[in-house]
């Protein structure tokens, strides 16, 4: 396990090279200038030389091999630039927004497991009957409806009927829990939701599945506990599949909340993400990249080595 | 008896043309607060964009006159109980020479910048310098502006005066502009662009914070120049950028109120859902949206293509439907409608494109283009992606157009990029925008200048007439002859067609009725220092 936990650590070198590689170019590729963006924005009178001089200050002058260059070697010493339209260090704009969404993807993976886990299990135990189609129209009503609007309804259900909304500006956990919960467990359900549904609907269909197999037949030949036998045979087993959902959507959830962060005003990495391609900021945008880049990566990883953990018969080391 | 802080000093049109010598006023005889004021508390308001730097001087959105607007002072300022009359801010009193051609301003003494130290003539020279002539790396949106100043003496550290090259009627108002705060010598020196990134004023509030994305607070400033003043203890701006956000905000009660305007949609829901507890102000806006051409392209250099499809346009059917939608309503040519200086309806209809008779108008229209050659013709319209009024103006324009036989794909970007594609002269019809802060003709008619005297003229238009009308309109003092070249410049810019407004904006702001103070204007860059404002909690 550890050698192969190893060997699965130095093949994201080149994956994340390969990122880094596509990232940079096809934003050199993309039309637009920062530069141009940043000073004739604003509709002020600016000369080419005062543009020339940016872009110089900028780097972006130097030929394009030299700029990728120096960004990989500064990767190499973890430093990941400064943004062009902020001038503050890549490290700083990130970690504001990631605090925010990494709690609302952790929240949103909870609410989504704690839920989808019984809902999945009781829908494939109790097929055919009204558990399972309540369990099914709810899941069906997580896959349709789309986060923000129920974010937006959330909001509304909340100021109509208790004239009260959460507070608008992120306070972190660690400096005061409540109204750092009160702001974040409302789109955290509202992407939960969706999740849930996902993760629900697949432990459904994985456990109808594992129920009709051999070794769970053997199982009951056996005269094990029919709940012995879904929680330690089934379920396990049909765990797996739902992992790989659970971790790919846990990554999504990281950037790709642009529109909730909006209905909730979340200071999120999906509105930093919008905003650096609107501007064109380069370093930002491939910070950005390479970060959800390396959170794919880990996640991935992640799952494979909990496959071992769910499946005996799985073993890296053989 | 309430003596109002904002002792008014009166409209200068008026006074220049009486040959005023200037007026003398000291501040701190009118520093008396209104009665039944509760002083402390922080204020959250909403600004539905993010500041894209701190630099007003180097700005021309609200969204960094709202964020920067309490860190700092002006020399002069407006005073909107009686706008457009203005009022001294740093300015303790002020002296204007019979012709025109000096400006003395006495300082308030003992002014402080928030870093503790003193501000002096020399502070106010350092800040006008960059922005007339801005060093290597610094953008100075303002430089137009000051074009006319020849030089800035400090003949004490608390006497500032402007000597000008040439006459300009509209100087005083320009000292009053909330664009140009005044900046620290010592801050400049050391790095002109240094305001872009770094707040030190001598305003009303001390910088705290700008959490990117999030917001912008400020605390009171003890050493305020002006005793008594703020009454807040201090102010959270929060960036809402969708507007359903920013409504339920209000509506939640976690920002009091949006200074720069909604649209007359979201006025009724929150006064449906509010009732009395939600005060809602409305006032016309000195803001319009233009159709604009781009000159160097082919066929809007043809004029009789510019009319034509200036001619199609059914603005007064138009303003009916939009103003019920969108923040658009009024329609009116290059000064705002209802102000002094405006076209009266009964003349705006004999020009090009706000003829009434919008049938007779587009059976020209399709004339003219027949006559150019363009039948079929098709292009792009470049345009910003803010649903409010851009998206409604847009589609509307599609539309006229498609009435006489003209095919448009609508395109909408980013503010940056629009902006800077426009300014690139990279569009072929683009929906642009005048925004200003005060009626005056000298800024209304700046846009339409020669594209080398006004870079914000993004049609490209080269037109000596109009520059030289221009200027002869700024050196008179007299209203009538200066109302007449305004006519005769805006039929020229007409006939023309090298842009139009298409409609003027309405401003409607919502405040909660515990927000106290705050004064509505007709201009969303003014009024945002926030020193008068309380809260009745």
């Amino acid at each position: 396990m550890l050698r192969y936990s190893i060997n699965r650590i130095l093949l994201m070198i080149p994956t994340l090279l390969g990122v880094a590689v596509l990232v940079f170019f096809l934003l050199r590729i993309v039309p637009g200038d920062i530069v141009e963006i940043k000073l004739r924005g604003d509709g002020g009178t600016v000369t080419q030389e005062t543009i020339e001089l940016e872009r110089k200050r900028l780097g972006l002058d130097r030929p394009l091999i030299n700029q990728f260059g120096t960004w990989m070697i500064d990767m190499a010493k973890l430093d990941f630039g400064n943004s062009m339209w902020t001038e503050r260090p890549v490290v700083t704009e990130i970690a504001g927004r990631l605090e925010l969404s990494l709690q609302v993807a952790i929240m949103a993976t909870i609410i989504a497991v704690l839920l989808a886990i019984p809902m999945g299990t009781a829908a494939a135990l109790f097929r055919g009957t009204w558990i399972d189609y309540t369990v099914r129209l709810v899941t069906i009503g997580g896959l349709s409806i789309p986060s923000f609007w129920f974010g937006m309804i959330i909001m509304l259900t909340l100021l109509s009927l208790f004239n009260w909304l959460p507070p608008i500006t992120f306070t972190p956990i660690y400096v005061d829990p409540v109204a750092n919960l009160t702001q974040l467990i409302w789109p955290a359900l509202a992407v939960g939701y969706r999740y849930c549904a996902v993760v629900a609907r697949m432990i459904r269909s994985s456990l109808l599945e594992v129920m009709n197999e051999d070794y769970i037949r053997t199982a009951r030949a056996k005269g094990v506990y029919e709940k012995l036998v879904v929680s330690r045979h089934a379920l396990r087993n049909a765990l797996l599949p739902a992992i790989t959902v659970i971790g790919l959507e846990f990554t999504f959830l990281i950037g790709g909340l642009v529109v909730t962060e909006q209905v909730f005003n979340l200071n999120g990495i999906g509105q930093l993400f919008v905003q650096s391609v609107s501007r064109n900021d380069f370093t930002l945008i491939q910070g950005m990249v390479m970060l959800i880049a390396a959170f794919y990566v880990f996640v991935n990883l992640a799952i494979d080595l909990l496959y071992a953990v769910f499946d005996p018969r799985i073993r890296y080391n053989s | 008896m309430k003596i109002s802080r904002r002792t008014a000093l009166q409209g200068t049109a008026g006074a220049l043309a009486l040959g005023m010598s200037g007026f003398d006023w000291d501040f701190t005889k009118a520093n008396a607060q209104a009665p039944n004021v509760k002083r402390g508390g922080v204020l959250n308001f909403a600004i539905s964009a993010e500041a894209p730097h701190y630099d007003p001087a180097g700005s021309d959105t609200y969204a960094t006159l709202h964020f920067a607007a309490p860190f700092y002072s002006t020399l002069l300022r407006f005073n909107l109980s009686k706008f457009p009359a203005v009022e001294n801010d740093l300015a303790t009193s002020y002296t204007v020479a019979p012709d025109l051609m000096t400006y003395t301003f006495k300082l308030t003494p003992n002014v402080k910048f928030h870093d503790g130290t003193a501000l002096t003539s020399a502070d106010v020279k350092a800040t006008y310098d960059r922005m007339r002539n801005p060093p290597a790396g610094v953008v100075s949106t303002r430089q137009a502006t000051f074009a006319d100043i020849g030089s800035i003496e400090t003949p004490d550290p608390l006497t500032v005066v402007f000597k000008m090259k040439a006459v300009n009627a509209s100087m005083l108002e320009h000292f009053a502009s909330p664009w140009n705060v005044i900046y620290s010598a010592k801050d400049l020196a050391e790095n002109a662009a240094g305001p872009r990134t770094k707040i030190n004023g001598t305003g009303p509030f001390i910088f705290v914070e700008h959490v990117k994305g999030s917001h912008v607070a400020g605390k009171k400033n003890d050493a305020y120049f002006k005793k008594g003043f703020p009454y807040l203890d201090g102010f959270k701006g929060i960036f809402t950028l969708q507007a359903a956000a920013m409504l339920n905000a209000v509506q939640g009660g976690q920002v009091l109120g949006e200074f720069r305007g909604i649209s007359p949609a979201e006025r009724d829901r929150l006064v449906q859902t509010m009732g009395d507890k939600i005060r809602i102000e409305e006032s016309s806006w000195t803001l319009n949206l233009l159709v604009c051409f781009n000159v160097d392209k082919k066929p809007f250099d043809d004029v009789r293509v510019r009319r034509a499809l200036l001619m199609a346009i059914d603005r007064w059917g138009g303003s009916v439907g939009l103003s019920k939608i969108s923040t658009l309503r009024s329609v009116g040519g290059v000064i705002r409608p209802g102000s002094p200086f405006a076209t009266p309806e009964a003349e705006l209809v004999k020009l090009p494109g706000f003829s009434k008779d919008i049938k007779k108008s587009r059976e020209e229209a399709k004339k003219l283009l027949k006559e150019a050659g363009h039948e079929n013709l098709k292009f792009t319209l470049w345009n910003r992606n803010l649903a409010m009024p851009y998206t409604p103006a847009g589609i509307f324009l599609v539309d006229q157009w498609r009435q006489i036989g003209v095919e448009v794909e609508h395109k909408q970007s980013d503010t940056g990029a629009y902006l800077a594609t426009m300014n690139a002269g990279n569009h072929d019809v683009a929906i642009d925008f005048s925004n200003l802060f005060m009626d005056d003709s000298s800024l209304g008619l700046a846009k339409y200048l020669s594209i080398g005297r006004s870079p914000e003229n993004r049609s490209r238009s080269k037109d000596e007439m109009l520059d030289k009308l221009y200027d002869d309109h700024l050196r008179e003092r007299d209203p009538e002859k200066r109302k007449t070249m305004i006519r005769a410049f805006e039929k020229r810019v007409f006939e023309q067609g090298y842009q139009q407004p298409l409609l003027w904006w309405h401003r409607i702001v919502p405040t909660h009725k515990t927000l106290m103070g705050w004064k509505m204007s007709p201009s969303h860059n003014l009024g945002q220092q926030l020193e008068d404002v309380w809260m009745n909690v």
